[in-house]
Protein backbone atom coordinates (compact mmCIF):
# COMPACT_ATOMS: atom_id res chain seq x y z
CA UNK A 1 0.00 0.00 0.00
CA UNK A 2 0.95 3.78 -0.49
CA UNK A 3 2.56 5.66 1.97
CA UNK A 4 1.29 8.69 1.17
CA UNK A 5 -1.92 10.33 -0.35
CA UNK A 6 -2.46 13.37 -2.08
CA UNK A 7 -3.07 16.30 -0.61
CA UNK A 8 -5.59 19.16 -2.55
CA UNK A 9 -3.74 22.16 -3.24
CA UNK A 10 -4.82 24.86 -5.31
CA UNK A 11 -2.59 26.82 -6.97
CA UNK A 12 -3.09 30.88 -7.93
CA UNK A 13 -1.08 34.29 -8.72
CA UNK A 14 -1.96 37.87 -7.43
CA UNK A 15 -0.07 40.51 -7.78
CA UNK A 16 3.04 38.68 -9.08
CA UNK A 17 2.78 35.93 -6.06
CA UNK A 18 1.93 32.73 -5.91
CA UNK A 19 -0.50 31.37 -3.56
CA UNK A 20 -0.61 28.06 -2.95
CA UNK A 21 -3.94 26.84 -0.61
CA UNK A 22 -3.37 23.40 0.56
CA UNK A 23 -6.53 21.98 1.72
CA UNK A 24 -6.22 19.02 4.49
CA UNK A 25 -4.54 17.82 7.51
CA UNK A 26 -0.60 18.12 6.69
CA UNK A 27 1.14 14.81 8.13
CA UNK A 28 3.68 12.33 7.94
CA UNK A 29 1.14 11.15 4.31
CA UNK A 30 0.70 14.40 3.18
CA UNK A 31 3.29 16.52 3.57
CA UNK A 32 5.76 14.94 0.56
CA UNK A 33 2.56 15.92 -1.60
CA UNK A 34 3.14 19.75 -0.55
CA UNK A 35 6.48 19.59 -0.54
CA UNK A 36 6.66 18.61 -4.24
CA UNK A 37 4.31 21.56 -5.14
CA UNK A 38 6.14 24.13 -3.23
CA UNK A 39 9.78 22.97 -5.00
CA UNK A 40 7.14 23.53 -8.23
CA UNK A 41 6.22 26.79 -7.24
CA UNK A 42 9.88 28.32 -6.68
CA UNK A 43 10.87 26.55 -9.90
CA UNK A 44 9.29 29.33 -11.27
CA UNK A 45 11.27 31.82 -9.74
CA UNK A 46 8.41 33.78 -8.11
CA UNK A 47 9.27 37.26 -6.55
CA UNK A 48 7.24 35.95 -3.87
CA UNK A 49 5.28 32.85 -2.23
CA UNK A 50 2.24 33.00 -0.74
CA UNK A 51 0.76 29.56 1.43
CA UNK A 52 -2.50 30.24 2.41
CA UNK A 53 -3.51 27.90 5.54
CA UNK A 54 -7.23 28.68 6.39
CA UNK A 55 -7.85 25.04 5.12
CA UNK A 56 -4.93 23.20 7.31
CA UNK A 57 -7.20 22.44 10.64
CA UNK A 58 -4.14 20.38 11.54
CA UNK A 59 0.03 19.80 10.68
CA UNK A 60 2.26 17.99 12.21
CA UNK A 61 5.99 18.45 12.57
CA UNK A 62 6.50 17.13 9.01
CA UNK A 63 4.29 19.64 7.45
CA UNK A 64 6.69 22.27 9.05
CA UNK A 65 9.67 20.80 8.46
CA UNK A 66 8.36 21.09 4.86
CA UNK A 67 7.87 25.16 5.85
CA UNK A 68 11.24 25.69 7.08
CA UNK A 69 13.02 23.52 3.79
CA UNK A 70 10.69 26.20 1.79
CA UNK A 71 11.87 28.96 4.15
CA UNK A 72 15.73 27.58 3.01
CA UNK A 73 14.68 27.63 -0.76
CA UNK A 74 13.04 30.91 -0.32
CA UNK A 75 15.80 32.65 0.53
CA UNK A 76 18.86 31.17 -1.38
CA UNK A 77 16.39 32.20 -4.36
CA UNK A 78 15.60 35.71 -2.99
CA UNK A 79 12.19 35.17 -2.77
CA UNK A 80 9.71 36.01 -0.19
CA UNK A 81 7.95 33.26 1.79
CA UNK A 82 4.75 34.41 3.64
CA UNK A 83 2.52 32.40 5.35
CA UNK A 84 -1.27 33.15 6.18
CA UNK A 85 -4.72 32.45 7.64
CA UNK A 86 -3.20 29.95 10.11
CA UNK A 87 -5.87 28.42 12.18
CA UNK A 88 -4.83 28.71 16.16
CA UNK A 89 -4.04 24.74 16.30
CA UNK A 90 -1.35 25.29 13.28
CA UNK A 91 -0.19 28.18 14.89
CA UNK A 92 0.21 26.60 17.77
CA UNK A 93 2.89 23.78 16.54
CA UNK A 94 5.02 27.02 15.50
CA UNK A 95 5.08 28.50 18.76
CA UNK A 96 5.80 25.00 20.03
CA UNK A 97 8.98 25.28 17.61
CA UNK A 98 9.68 28.58 18.19
CA UNK A 99 8.98 28.97 14.94
CA UNK A 100 6.33 31.52 14.68
CA UNK A 101 9.14 34.07 14.82
CA UNK A 102 11.20 33.13 12.06
CA UNK A 103 8.36 33.06 9.39
CA UNK A 104 6.77 35.76 8.05
CA UNK A 105 3.46 35.15 9.21
CA UNK A 106 -0.14 37.34 8.09
CA UNK A 107 -4.02 36.99 9.08
CA UNK A 108 -4.84 37.01 5.72
CA UNK A 109 -4.28 36.77 2.08
CA UNK A 110 -4.49 40.43 1.80
CA UNK A 111 -2.00 41.60 4.33
CA UNK A 112 0.86 38.84 2.80
CA UNK A 113 0.11 40.00 -0.43
CA UNK A 114 1.14 43.72 1.16
CA UNK A 115 4.15 42.50 3.15
CA UNK B 1 -1.12 0.92 37.17
CA UNK B 2 0.77 -0.69 34.25
CA UNK B 3 0.39 -4.48 35.55
CA UNK B 4 -3.81 -3.80 34.66
CA UNK B 5 -4.92 -4.06 31.46
CA UNK B 6 -5.29 -1.05 28.80
CA UNK B 7 -8.46 0.74 28.36
CA UNK B 8 -7.18 0.49 25.13
CA UNK B 9 -4.86 -1.15 22.91
CA UNK B 10 -4.63 -1.19 18.71
CA UNK B 11 -2.39 -2.41 16.63
CA UNK B 12 -1.53 -0.68 13.21
CA UNK B 13 1.08 -0.96 10.48
CA UNK B 14 4.09 1.59 10.65
CA UNK B 15 2.39 3.06 7.10
CA UNK B 16 1.89 6.98 7.33
CA UNK B 17 -2.00 6.68 6.15
CA UNK B 18 -2.52 5.54 9.18
CA UNK B 19 -1.72 8.50 11.31
CA UNK B 20 -5.04 10.14 10.58
CA UNK B 21 -7.23 7.15 12.41
CA UNK B 22 -4.77 7.29 15.56
CA UNK B 23 -5.39 10.82 15.54
CA UNK B 24 -8.82 10.63 15.88
CA UNK B 25 -8.96 8.04 18.39
CA UNK B 26 -7.00 10.39 21.13
CA UNK B 27 -8.78 13.90 20.17
CA UNK B 28 -11.78 11.51 20.47
CA UNK B 29 -11.33 9.72 23.85
CA UNK B 30 -9.37 12.86 25.07
CA UNK B 31 -12.18 15.28 24.63
CA UNK B 32 -14.96 12.52 25.90
CA UNK B 33 -12.61 12.63 29.43
CA UNK B 34 -13.19 16.40 29.70
CA UNK B 35 -9.62 17.73 28.09
CA UNK B 36 -10.50 21.13 26.42
CA UNK B 37 -10.30 20.82 22.46
CA UNK B 38 -6.49 22.53 22.62
CA UNK B 39 -5.25 20.35 24.89
CA UNK B 40 -7.13 17.22 23.13
CA UNK B 41 -5.13 18.61 20.11
CA UNK B 42 -1.95 18.39 21.64
CA UNK B 43 -2.06 15.00 22.99
CA UNK B 44 -3.08 13.45 19.67
CA UNK B 45 0.21 15.60 18.41
CA UNK B 46 2.04 13.97 20.52
CA UNK B 47 0.87 10.52 19.40
CA UNK B 48 0.77 11.60 15.86
CA UNK B 49 4.59 12.80 16.76
CA UNK B 50 5.48 9.20 18.28
CA UNK B 51 4.06 7.11 15.65
CA UNK B 52 5.69 9.15 13.07
CA UNK B 53 9.11 9.13 14.71
CA UNK B 54 9.51 5.54 14.76
CA UNK B 55 8.10 5.53 11.29
CA UNK B 56 10.63 7.64 9.68
CA UNK B 57 13.61 6.58 12.26
CA UNK B 58 12.49 3.08 14.08
CA UNK B 59 11.73 1.24 10.87
CA UNK B 60 13.00 3.63 8.24
CA UNK B 61 9.92 4.24 6.18
CA UNK B 62 8.84 0.23 6.38
CA UNK B 63 5.46 0.34 5.96
CA UNK B 64 4.79 -3.15 7.21
CA UNK B 65 5.94 -3.02 10.37
CA UNK B 66 3.95 -3.68 14.03
CA UNK B 67 3.40 -0.36 16.11
CA UNK B 68 1.39 -0.83 19.85
CA UNK B 69 -0.61 2.01 21.57
CA UNK B 70 -1.88 1.03 24.72
CA UNK B 71 -3.94 3.70 26.34
CA UNK B 72 -4.70 3.80 30.63
CA UNK B 73 -7.29 6.13 31.26
CA UNK B 74 -6.67 7.47 34.99
CA UNK B 75 -7.91 8.88 38.18
CA UNK B 76 -5.24 9.59 40.87
CA UNK B 77 -7.37 11.63 43.46
CA UNK B 78 -9.37 14.28 41.78
CA UNK B 79 -6.91 14.46 38.95
CA UNK B 80 -8.25 12.20 36.26
CA UNK B 81 -6.21 11.81 32.70
CA UNK B 82 -4.69 9.07 31.05
CA UNK B 83 -1.39 7.49 30.38
CA UNK B 84 -0.04 5.89 26.94
CA UNK B 85 2.51 3.67 26.23
CA UNK B 86 3.92 3.24 22.16
CA UNK B 87 5.66 -0.11 21.56
CA UNK B 88 7.33 -0.87 18.61
CA UNK B 89 10.19 -3.87 17.37
CA UNK B 90 12.35 -0.96 15.60
CA UNK B 91 16.17 -1.11 16.53
CA UNK B 92 16.86 -0.39 19.47
CA UNK B 93 18.52 3.10 21.03
CA UNK B 94 19.92 4.52 24.12
CA UNK B 95 16.99 6.55 25.22
CA UNK B 96 19.32 9.23 26.65
CA UNK B 97 20.61 9.88 23.10
CA UNK B 98 16.93 10.69 22.01
CA UNK B 99 16.64 13.89 22.37
CA UNK B 100 15.14 17.19 20.20
CA UNK B 101 17.34 19.30 18.17
CA UNK B 102 18.54 22.73 19.20
CA UNK B 103 15.26 24.89 18.49
CA UNK B 104 17.44 28.04 17.70
CA UNK B 105 19.33 25.61 14.97
CA UNK B 106 16.68 26.13 12.68
CA UNK B 107 16.24 23.06 10.36
CA UNK B 108 13.64 20.95 8.90
CA UNK B 109 13.28 18.00 11.22
CA UNK B 110 14.10 17.16 14.67
CA UNK B 111 11.02 18.59 16.49
CA UNK B 112 9.37 15.67 17.03
CA UNK B 113 10.47 14.69 20.57
CA UNK B 114 10.46 18.43 21.15
CA UNK B 115 6.87 18.58 20.65
CA UNK B 116 6.35 15.33 22.56
CA UNK B 117 8.41 16.48 25.92
CA UNK B 118 6.53 20.29 25.78
CA UNK B 119 2.47 19.18 25.06
CA UNK B 120 2.64 16.00 27.87
CA UNK B 121 3.25 15.84 31.73
CA UNK B 122 6.01 13.10 31.72
CA UNK B 123 7.47 11.14 28.55
CA UNK B 124 9.82 8.12 29.83
CA UNK B 125 11.79 6.35 26.60
CA UNK B 126 12.70 2.83 27.47
CA UNK B 127 13.88 -0.73 25.34
CA UNK B 128 12.08 -3.36 25.67
CA UNK B 129 13.65 -6.28 27.27
CA UNK B 130 13.24 -8.52 23.66
CA UNK B 131 13.24 -6.08 20.73
CA UNK B 132 12.48 -2.63 20.17
CA UNK B 133 11.41 0.56 22.37
CA UNK B 134 8.67 1.80 24.43
CA UNK B 135 7.44 5.08 24.96
CA UNK B 136 5.82 6.38 28.23
CA UNK B 137 3.76 8.94 28.74
CA UNK B 138 1.09 10.79 30.39
CA UNK B 139 -0.88 13.94 30.62
CA UNK B 140 -3.61 14.84 33.34
CA UNK B 141 -6.46 16.89 33.24
CA UNK B 142 -5.51 20.36 34.88
CA UNK B 143 -8.25 20.68 37.32
CA UNK B 144 -6.02 23.52 39.23
CA UNK B 145 -8.58 26.34 39.09
CA UNK B 146 -10.47 24.67 36.89
CA UNK B 147 -7.62 25.43 34.07
CA UNK B 148 -8.90 22.19 31.52
CA UNK B 149 -12.36 21.74 32.85
CA UNK B 150 -14.78 21.22 29.62
CA UNK B 151 -16.92 23.85 28.87
CA UNK B 152 -19.50 21.34 28.67
CA UNK B 153 -21.20 19.23 30.95
CA UNK B 154 -21.35 15.26 29.94
CA UNK B 155 -24.66 14.36 31.06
Amino acid sequence: MADSVDLEITWDTRDGATILTPLGDVDLSRSPCLRNDIRKAFDSSPAKLVIELSGVSYMDSSGVATLVEAMQISRKSNAKLVLCSMTERVHSIFEIARLDQVFTIKPDIDSALAE
Amino acid sequence: MTSEAPSIEIKLLSNPIYLAGARELILGLTERLGFKQDASGQIALAVDEALANIINHGYERQCDKPIWIQIWTTADGDQPGLRIHIEDEAKQIDPDAICGRDLDDVKPGGLGVHIIRQVMDTVVYEKKDCCGMRLKMSKKLQTDHNADQPEHSHG
